[in-house]
């Protein structure tokens, strides 16, 4: 699939200011930081999660529990997206019974992704509350989930494609949104 | 990296980069089947033959929950009910449950080379659950895990113990091992340890006495005295005790930290005394949990993928859900 970048939606000091209010945020609407616990969704929601539970011990003063999903097993389009799928370990090495989890990820879009990474944390344990917090809205949603925490809404075409690069991982920092070009 | 076949049909022409990945891909469902709700989606709507035919409990057994785990089907037939009985010939029961239009097809029999026949035969994938004599890659794998994740390496010494002539556990442990640069002991009565044995890979030496076997072993692999594989005239027991059995006193003789595999079920008091079988150095429960592991990680390579279903493959990486 070629693609062209059209603009760039957030710099490295955006998406760190985002996540600052992300993180106070949460915090403020979970009525403290005690029973909280995040899980990133690989790849990228991950290391977003790893900075929110920065950011909350830095103001808090408390540290909360950062895990990992891995959704492959879970997802509803696993026979269309690669010949051979591969799965990576999902790392939650504490008990989510009783938790306000807040599911994180970069980008949400059809809902699809959200779903499936419920029915994993549905298979640890119960938590008391699950809530959502994205980077980026982009709309197009093709399931009833919304996201309690959105760092900013954006407009898109269904042929627009939003790139979340990392530094953890793309090895530089900034949203990006880029066209297919058939 | 891909998978790279369609059909296990032993190690043998595997790559040590695939064997590898194949681990890898088994440690997500170790821990998956750590967790209290152990039941996927992921492979909803396919089927799995599960033909044995020839008897066995613990594979059937660990291929059924394996497919059961991922949300797939599972067929099952075993030879002592089934048609072959009735003098049925095994290509018409194979196309019998082909018609059933199952998804892959899990096959144990007597006679080496059996899975490769019914692989030719069908579209679908096979997997060789153990064939006669020849190879059980799916053992071979679970092993390998185990000794891994012991140890962190396969580069190791390792003691293979007992019947080696007619087992297909130390054909397919021999041919995986090698290929990670371990350096491999037969040990056993000399008419159990077949020269040939040598050629299957580089540093494979036979040693009859086991003091000498054992000697600097990482991992001994013990095997089951096979009472219904002799055909030849058979070794009195008292004799294969006295000088094979692996007692405690023995398991000394290797290193400390050595590990003592088995790949069930046990003779205890013939191949393996009692004390050692369930001693701190004994992982043949871990062999059993990760044999289920490895088995859903297979399942799910070989049955996930768009491969498996012709859809076209369309690899998007950046399509956010």
């Amino acid at each position: 699939m070629k693609t062209a970048e059209k603009s760039q939606l957030m710099s490295a000091t955006e998406i760190d200011r985002t996540l600052q209010r992300l993180a106070h945020e949460i915090v403020e609407k979970s009525g403290g930081a005690d029973d909280l616990i995040l899980v990133g969704i690989r790849r990228r929601g991950v290391p977003l999660a790893q900075r929110l539970a920065g950011v909350i011990r830095g103001f808090s003063g408390r540290n909360v529990p950062v895990g990992s999903l891995d959704i492959t097993l879970y997802r509803d389009d696993l026979s269309t997206i690669a010949p051979q799928p591969v799965v990576h370990a999902s790392e939650i090495p504490f008990g989510v019974d009783g938790k306000v989890l807040i599911l994180i990820d970069d980008v949400l879009y059809t809902g699809r992704t959200i779903r499936a990474a419920m029915n994993g944390l549905f298979d640890l344990g119960r938590p008391r509350r699950i809530q959502l917090c994205v980077l980026i809205d982009r709309g197009h949603r093709e399931l009833p989930i919304e996201a309690t925490f959105v760092g900013r809404n954006v407009q898109t075409s269904d042929r627009e494609i939003i790139e979340v690069r990392v530094n953890e991982i793309d090895k530089e920092e900034r949203v990006m949104l880029v066209e297919r070009v058939d | 990296m891909p998978l790279g076949f369609h059909d296990l049909l032993g190690i043998q022409p595997l790559t040590a980069a695939q064997i590898e990945f194949i681990l890898d891909q088994s440690k997500p469902f170790q821990k998956f089947n750590a967790q209290p709700l152990k039941k996927l989606a992921t492979l909803r709507g396919r089927t799995v033959v599960l033909a044995f035919f020839e008897a066995s409990t613990r594979t059937r057994v660990s291929f059924a929950t394996a497919a059961a785990r991922l949300g797939a089907d599972a067929m099952n037939l075993q030879a002592e009910a089934s048609s072959l009985r009735k003098g049925e010939s095994l290509l018409d029961t194979v196309a019998t449950l082909d018609a059933m239009k199952p998804d892959l097809f899990v096959m144990r029999h007597s006679s080496a080379g059996a899975p490769q026949m019914v692989a030719d035969y069908l579209e679908i994938p096979v997997i060789n659950a153990g064939d006669g004599c020849h190879e059980h890659p799916t053992q071979g794998l679970l092993d390998a895990l185990t000794i891994r994740d012991r140890k962190g390496r396969l580069d190791l010494n390792v003691t293979i113990l007992g019947d080696i002539l007619h087992s297909r556990v130390a054909r397919s442990n021999i041919n995986l091992l090698t290929k990670f640069g371990a350096r491999i002991t037969l040990c056993g009565p000399a008419m159990w340890l077949p020269k040939e044995m040598e050629q299957l890979g580089p540093n494979i030496r036979r040693e009859p006495d086991l003091a000498r076997a054992l000697e600097d072993a990482d991992v001994v692999l013990v095997l089951r005295v096979q009472k219904e594989r002799q055909h030849e005239p058979p070794l009195p027991m008292e004799d294969y005790i006295l000088h094979y059995q692996l007692t405690p006193a023995r398991l000394k003789l290797a290193r400390p930290d050595a590990i003592v595999l088995h790949p069930g079920p046990m003779n205890r008091g013939l191949e393996i005394d009692p004390e050692v079988a369930d001693g701190p150095q004994s992982v043949v429960l871990e062999q059993v949990t990760n044999g289920l592991a490895v088995r859903m990680a297979l399942l799910f390579l070989m049955l996930g993928g768009a491969a498996a279903v012709d859809a076209p493959a369309i690899l998007s990486d950046a399509a956010h859900g």
